[in-house]
């Protein structure tokens, strides 16, 4: 009797069950929740913090060029320009953000799709497309970013589709080995034995199972995505100016390394906090999805 | 038993060959039985001796993929269709309708035969829209209605769990309730009460017994228990190294097996009564199942056999020897080890 009241109570609160669990493991890892914290507070500072600011992130103002941190009204300074440093940072952290997401959005969704074709079929069609995988894998990415970002107008736009490019083969991976043993439990077979389609195997029963892989290796999508964003505009072939992205800011920054720091220092910091940031909360996903599977 | 109707399944010449490296292995010999709707055989033998393979290759599970040719027939005579299938002719679409709709499959584990991350009102729902194809809310109604016919408790509150908040006994429940989702023909149960505990293990035998009785399917058991097959079984057979050694109705087979290797399963059986008597103990069967690469020659049984006659079992296969009613037996001594008149093949018994 007792046994059945417990069941049956467990019954009730079974919806916010496991995604308390999951979230209390999350908040549980440091880190990762001062991780996503801080891309919280990143974000929401892109979002509402040029409509705040007293100046525009595209405002020449030479009477207040190199202005040091502080003065003024110019919170972290003012650029060769006289542009305000945060108001330029905000902006390009809209930029660089939602490069990240939707580079993340790309080659997760392309990924996954290569990943559980080549891992439910097998034979020649998944040796053909993991082998396509490889092919781009053998390449570095960052050649193959900066060798098509020639060919291309470098517009946020066409940036995104480079670089997701680049970034989809990892998840591919993962999503076949995933789906490689998924394949092979019961679950799936006793779907084939009640009739099911491949297309509702693959889509229904097996993604759904993998959804923890796909997580972490998405959020540490976006943490490459920004940095190799970074990068390429850093090197000139990406986000063109007057667009700030916080790539291109550290490029200008250079050549006054010596004597306004700050230009460099600011967007740099930027970076390495969202980059790290994103691979705590990967890191604190991993742990976190991971012992959902050792549950009884 | 005699059959004024075909029979729901009837399996003719099963050979099942694995290709591996370029050998080419054969792991299953010629089975064949049949089952009438309303029957149940009971499919009975040590781990290796073929009865999963069976089933695996009853429903085509052994693609391409695994490199496994089956050859033979296996007839699926539908209550609705007016002529047998054989589902080996069939094409991969037909085959799918089939499955679960007419010929259902339930497995050992019931843990691992559902999904994890789906509910299993959802779970049950699918397979009748895969089907029928009906709506949303009239698939979750036919679930509600299934989860009451296996005997869940509570059925509306269970539709919404998840299979890790079911104990073993209600999943297998759920598993059961899946298969049965259509009302298939022929249900195949693979050891679908080996993970269970015993009190468990009755409860789903005798639900299994009363499906069958209210649905008229034939069903496969597949089982190494022969507690289990008196149990619920009406005929059973015994395999041995891929083959039929022994078939016949349960009581005849349980009081008087005619072929050594069932003797020996039957008297591995722990029993109470003669538990704790100073110096018993379990009997063995001595050896191991051999290697389908590699079997031994004539009766596969014969190297383990305490029966056996240099120069004659171990020369040629024995056929399988049809006795009295249904009964058959693959030895070349049965008729050493049983009374004549069991043995010859008697019209006036009816």
């Amino acid at each position: 009797m007792t046994t059945m009241t417990a069941a049956g109570d467990a019954a009730h609160t079974r919806h916010h069950w496991w995604q308390h669990r999951t979230l209390s493991r999350f908040l549980r890892h440091r880190l990762a929740a001062t991780g996503l914290a801080i891309i919280l507070m990143l974000t929401l500072a892109c979002l509402l913090g040029p409509h705040l600011l007293p100046y525009d992130e595209l405002t020449v103002d030479l009477r207040a060029r190199f202005s040091p941190p502080l003065t003024q009204d110019h919170y972290l300074g003012t650029d060769p320009l006289g542009r305000d440093i945060a108001a330029r940072l905000l902006m390009a952290g809209r930029i660089s953000l939602l490069v990240g997401f939707s580079v993340m959005l790309i080659s997760t969704v392309f990924g996954t799709l290569i990943g559980v074709v080549a891992g439910y079929f097998r034979g020649w069609v998944g040796s053909v497309l993991m082998r396509i995988v490889d092919a781009f894998l053998a390449f570095p990415s960052i050649f193959l970013v900066l060798v098509l970002s020639a060919f291309v107008e470098p517009s946020p736009f066409m940036i995104t589709v480079i670089i997701a490019l680049t970034c989809w083969m990892e998840i591919a991976r993962i999503v076949e080995a995933e789906i490689l043993s998924l394949r092979e439990r019961d679950f799936t077979i006793a779907a084939r034995l009640s009739g099911a389609s491949a297309r509702w195997i693959m889509f229904r029963e097996l993604v759904p199972n993998a959804m923890g892989p796909i997580i972490v290796a998405a959020t540490l999508t976006i943490a490459n995505a920004i940095l190799l964003e970074a990068y390429i505009s850093f090197l000139g072939y990406g986000i063109q100016p007057p667009l700030p992205s916080w790539g291109n800011m550290l490029n200008s920054a250079q050549q006054y390394l010596a004597d306004a720091p700050w230009l460099a220092i600011v967007p740099g910091i930027t970076i390495t906090l969202a980059v790290s940031s994103f691979n705590f909360i990967g890191d604190g996903l991993r742990d976190a999805l991971d012992s959902r599977s050792n549950l009884p | 038993m005699t059959l004024s109707h075909p029979p729901a399944l009837a399996v003719r010449d099963l050979c099942v060959t694995f290709q591996r490296n370029g050998c080419e292995t054969r792991v299953i010999h010629d089975i064949d039985f049949e089952i009438a709707a309303g029957e149940t055989l009971a499919l009975v033998g040590e781990s290796g001796s073929g009865k999963s393979v069976t089933s695996m290759a009853l429903m085509r599970l052994l693609g391409r993929q695994s490199r496994a040719a089956v050859t033979g027939q296996v007839a699926l005579h539908a209550a609705t269709e007016r002529e047998p299938i054989d589902l080996l002719q069939i094409d991969d679409a037909r085959m799918r309708q089939l499955r679960g709709r007419r010929i259902a499959m339930i497995f050992q584990e019931p843990l691992t035969a559902l999904n994890p991350v789906h509910r299993v009102g959802d779970q049950i729902a699918e397979v009748v829209r895969f089907h029928s194809g009906s709506p949303r809310r009239q698939a979750r109604a036919q679930a509600l209605a299934l989860l009451e016919q296996v005997g869940i408790p509570e059925p509306s509150s269970r539709l919404d769990s998840y299979p890790h908040e079911l104990s073993g006994g209600m999943r297998q429940r759920v598993v059961i309730a899946m298969a049965l989702a259509m009302e298939p023909d022929v249900l195949i149960a693979d050891e679908p009460t080996t993970a269970l505990d015993v009190t468990v293990q009755a409860q789903i035998l005798t639900l299994l017994k009363t499906l069958q009785r209210d649905t008229g399917m034939a069903m496969l058991f597949i089982t190494h228990d022969f507690g289990v097959v008196s149990e619920v079984a009406d005929r059973v057979a015994v395999m041995y190294a891929g083959r039929i050694v022994e078939e016949g109705d349960v009581e005849a087979v349980l009081a008087r097996p005619l072929m050594p290797y069932t003797a020996g399963l039957l008297a591995s059986v722990p029993r109470l009564e003669r538990a704790g008597l100073p110096g018993e103990r379990l009997a063995t069967i001595a050896g191991r199942v051999p290697d389908p690469a590699s079997l031994p020659a004539g009766c596969s049984f014969q190297p383990r056999c305490t029966f056996a006659v240099p120069g004659t079992c171990d020369s040629a296969v024995p056929a399988l020897a049809s006795l009295k009613a249904g009964r058959r037996v693959r030895c070349t001594r049965a008729h050493e080890l049983i009374p004549a008149e069991e043995l010859s093949p008697c019209p006036q018994t009816s």
